[in-house]
């Protein structure tokens, strides 16, 4: 087995600034060693720990999808030491990752269900890469209706807006874009909070029918009742928490909510399981 | 390589090792060990790397550290790289040489064994190994003192472990006036003691017999216990909303000494620290105590209270680590946070409340 | 019962129960030899809970920050300065407060005692000046005084300065010809020497930070060893970031300290971290005439400006 602890080292290939008011970038990562990127084998929900050496780590769910080859991106918010170092670095500077860590969207138990998609702000990066995922031709059909409903404070704030616009031309994923509120006369999405475009547009629950969501605590906290409204039980709505984590393997210790590790038996918990635990997130 | 990992049976072989021998038996074990043991210091018994001609402590009530540290260094090196973008490896990180020779701990508490296999729960597991205490632990023979009359602080009996308790040793010595009588546990156990090479072979029923009156002597001595049974019984939720952690917190002043002195806790931080071009990766004794062990980097803190953090401390050890592991408490009943909490919170009273909480609602 | 520990419970409880203050706070007996436990008291039937005596080292003005109601604290003379220090400092309220002063006649050195025996001490009684105390293997009988810790040995604020009750009678104060003797000798020592006496004092110092926390000076958002932004100080176990915790530490507490002893008290490790502080409160003592907590209406020298100040680099 190996040393869990050991980055492998990466170069940033490409940053790009993900929102207008630049808090956001996000960072195309190659493997230095070709191997590595075999081994960094990972599914649509997990995370890794972006390791910048004489700096720390931080860990950041993976936004590039499975599907996407020769490459990793992450899309960070710059808020503590590591980010704001990470946000001042240059293309071709040397870094590491460590991953893929955590569990997943449950994938196999979605398989054949509809799936309803719900994020905000910048907790979009999992979520993009869940849709990246279902969407390549060789998944598709493995899902039944596709719902996202993604909602930023303003346009300019929406990450991978260009995207976006991509999906909502498509016949095989039903989008619902919106936004707090904008004085952009040419917005033909939505305007409104995302429980509000949850209540009025997320499908209706049934046995087969899953949501996941992402998103800010707020958000999450009203968006739960407007999913209770449309009927789905809580074995059925599927989230992806954050806490302080250190070593990402589940023994630092910090980031329990009860006996469960965030970063070991989760981020991903159904709301089922979260109602069993303190609500340490 | 001294140490053979294979099994060589089950061996219960027991050596008498006169008084007088002991530090040239110490004196051979140095050619083949890194020895490390009980030394007193200004600030208490410690467990300590014995240097040159140090002999291991063998008569002490409580020592104020555990033996943790031996796999487990309060500061530790474990990756390391050069910041020179001159040099081609630079920004890419690599193992820190660590000396993992054979080891040997000598005359550590039988609890201190049992919280070592503990700790091993969480840093061997089938996900991923930890490779720097895994490799230390590998490395170490585990040589215990049993303990002829336990301390006041001892409750080891209710916690799993107890004087004589066996778990997680190579060796165990009892003191017998005049001599060691040494129990072989394992094959490591049996290599340490070939190494020591003083002794001789005694009667292995004869020696059982002693060893249990000396045990059965000091488990009497034993007043207090902590009280756990009922803790299965009710739910993670049904604990932690319970009223009486307000009162349970309110004289900690949120240092981390309960869990620093602690055998069984193992959480750390991982720290990035730089010298000029090099760099190095350290981690370090962390503690739930401080609010900076959850504090997100936006300022939102889960565990923001000091009620909140030292209800951690009892759930983790009472309830999350028997609930997930379903191998008991994590305390040995060694009772050194007892002893050293400035403020006299006390594990055996916690537990007792909680073990007898009832919500009459 | 002391006659100390019954005038506290009769005083607490005629508080409660005239709903002067929403809550007590005082020390219950420990669960354990010579220890005793910071406790807060709502309620009448609790009040028996609280006691005084030779065990109660630490510092309660740390536990009156933060509370909303009208409390009371029991207050022994370091603990009355460092409530005046709170107060100067604007972390109490005077108005939200009731002192309940306790002159005190010292706290026994529970390392000391312990020295006494080779095994732990099963038992500690105390009766007025002596205290009786048993391991398993025998008893003894001490004066209390020839125990006290180093700082009661040489207090000279036993009565509170501060208080809206008293529960025993005032005692004399002694008066002392040299206030400093261990920072004297430290003092003596040459350069080498002096690195050596710290180097040993820090060595083995696990960062709890006990001291930290026990003592009521450090009450700051985030102190200093904890700031990731920017980190002053490495976080493990280099003697050059132990040993900067500790010099900062003190030198925040300049002209603040009251040398109540808690933060020796509570350091699982026995170091007597009183030998940095007791250097800047010799400095403050001679260079300002100034002793810390001992008036409500003079902030600490380190602390105010002024413009007719001697020096002129502030100018």
């Amino acid at each position: 087995m190996e040393n869990p602890y050991m980055p492998y080292p990466v170069r940033i290939d490409d940053i790009e600034i993900a929102t207008e008011d630049r808090s956001l970038k996000t960072f195309k990562f190659v493997f230095l060693n070709k191997e590595d990127e075999e081994k960094f084998s990972y599914q649509a929900g997990q995370f890794a720990e972006l390791s910048i050496p004489g700096v720390g780590e931080i860990p950041i769910g993976i936004a590039s999808s499975p599907v996407e080859k020769g490459f990793v991106k992450f899309t960070v918010f710059r808020t503590g030491v590591v980010t704001t170092h990470l946000h001042n670095m240059k293309v071709g500077d040397i870094m590491g990752i460590r991953g893929p860590l955590g569990n997943w969207y449950p994938w196999e138990k979605l398989e054949n269900k509809n799936i309803v998609i719900i994020g905000g702000g910048f907790a979009f990066t999992t979520l993009r890469s869940s849709i990246i995922y279902m969407l390549d031709s060789a998944n598709r059909n493995k899902f039944k209706n596709i719902d996202v409903v993604y909602g930023a404070r303003s346009p300019g704030m929406l990450l991978y807006r260009e995207e976006l616009f991509e999906w909502e031309k498509r016949d095989d994923i039903n989008m619902h874009i919106t936004v707090d509120g904008t004085d952009d006369p040419e917005w033909k999405y939505h305007t409104g909070f995302v429980p509000q475009i949850v209540e009025q547009n997320a499908p209706k629950a049934d046995d087969d029918t899953y949501a996941i969501i992402c998103g800010p605590p707020i958000m999450i906290k009203f968006t739960q009742p407007s999913l209770v409204q449309l009927g789905y039980r809580d074995d059925q709505i599927i989230m992806s928490l954050e806490n302080r984590m250190k070593c990402g393997i589940g023994m630092c210790g910090r980031c329990n909510i009860g006996k469960e590790l965030v970063c070991k038996d989760g981020p991903v918990f159904t709301l089922e399981e979260l109602n069993q635990t303190p609500k340490e997130y | 390589m001294i140490l053979s990992s294979k099994e060589k049976g089950h061996t219960m072989k027991f050596i008498t090792i006169d008084k007088k021998d002991w530090a040239k038996g110490i004196e051979n074990s140095r050619k083949a060990y890194q020895l490390f043991g009980p030394v007193k210091e200004k600030n208490g018994v410690l467990i300590k790397n014995l240097e040159k001609g140090v002999l291991p402590l063998m008569e002490y009530t409580d020592s104020v550290m555990s033996a943790k540290s031996v796999m487990f260094p309060q500061s530790e090196m474990i990756l390391k790289t050069t910041l020179d973008e001159s040099k081609e490896d630079h920004h890419i990180m690599k193992r820190v040489d660590t000396n993992y020779s054979p080891r040997a701990v000598v005359g550590m508490r039988p609890f201190d064994a049992k919280a070592i296999q503990l700790v091993k729960m969480n840093f061997d597991t089938k996900d991923f190994r930890d490779p720097y205490w895994c490799d230390a632990y590998e490395a170490t023979t585990f040589v215990g003192l049993a303990v002829n009359k336990p301390g006041l602080y001892d409750f080891s009996t209710s916690a799993g472990s107890g004087p004589f308790g066996e778990d997680g040793l190579d060796v165990l010595l009892a003191d017998m006036d005049d001599k060691y009588v040494a129990k072989i546990l394992s094959d490591k156990g049996q290599d340490f003691i070939d190494i020591f090479a003083v002794g001789t072979s005694s009667d292995e029923k004869e020696s059982q017999v002693l060893f249990d009156v000396l045990r059965k002597e000091a488990e009497k001595n034993i007043a207090s216990a902590i009280e756990t049974d009922k803790l299965k019984d009710k739910t993670i939720l049904y604990l932690h909303e319970a009223p009486f952690w307000d009162d349970v917190a309110f004289s900690c002043i949120n240092c981390g000494t309960c869990t620093y002195v602690c055998p069984t806790c193992w959480c750390f931080d991982i720290q990035d620290e730089t010298k000029r071009k090099a760099s190095t990766r350290f981690r370090n004794w962390d503690t739930c105590m401080s609010s900076l062990f959850t504090s997100h980097a936006s300022g939102h803190n889960p565990r923001d209270a000091k009620t909140q953090r030292v209800r951690q401390r009892f759930m983790h050890k009472l309830k999350y680590f028997p609930d997930k592991y379903e191998e008991g408490i994590m305390c040995v009943g060694c009772g050194r946070c007892v002893k050293s909490c400035p403020v006299n919170i006390d594990i055996r009273k916690v537990a007792k409340t909680m073990n007898s909480y009832e919500n009459k609602e | 019962m002391n006659t100390c520990t019954k005038r506290i419970r009769e005083i607490a409880s005629a508080l409660l129960e005239k709903k002067e203050v929403e809550k007590v706070i005082g020390f219950a007996t420990g669960t354990i030899p010579m220890a005793s436990n910071p406790i807060v008291v709502t309620s009448k039937q609790d009040v028996e809970k609280l006691v005084f005596n030779s065990t109660c080292g630490l510092n309660l003005a740390n536990y009156i920050r933060n509370h909303k109601g009208k409390i009371a604290v029991i207050a022994k003379g370091c603990d009355a300065r460092n409530i005046v220090t709170h107060v100067i400092e604007n972390q109490a309220d005077r108005e939200k407060l009731h002192i309940i002063g306790v002159p005190c006649s010292g706290m026994i050195d529970k390392n000391k005692v312990a020295s006494l025996f080779k095994d732990d001490i099963v038992e500690f009684i105390e009766d007025g000046d002596t205290a009786t105390i048993k391991s398993a293997t025998k008893e003894e009988t001490i004066n209390k005084k020839d125990y006290l810790r180093h700082n009661c040995s040489l207090c000279t604020h036993k009565n509170p300065v501060i208080y809206d009750d008293l529960a025993c009678d005032e005692g004399e104060e002694q008066s002392l010809e040299i206030p400093y003797p261990d920072v004297d000798a430290i003092q003596s020592l040459d350069a080498n020497a002096k690195w050596q006496h710290f180097q040993e004092l820090t060595k083995n110092c696990i960062r709890c930070y006990s001291c930290r926390n026990a003592r009521p000076l450090c009450y700051c958002p985030t102190c200093f060893v904890d700031e990731a932004g920017p980190q002053w100080v490495g976080k493990g176990q280099d003697e050059t970031d132990v040993n900067t915790f500790h010099f900062l530490r003190a030198f925040h507490c300049a002209g603040r300290c009251t040398d109540c002893g808690a933060c020796v008290e509570a350091c699982p490790m026995d170091i007597n971290v009183r030998d940095f502080t007791r250097k800047l409160n010799k400095d403050s003592f001679e260079l300002f005439g100034w002793e810390a907590g001992l008036d409500t209406t003079r902030r600490p020298p380190l602390d105010s400006y002024s413009p007719d100040d001697p020096n002129d680099f502030i100018k």
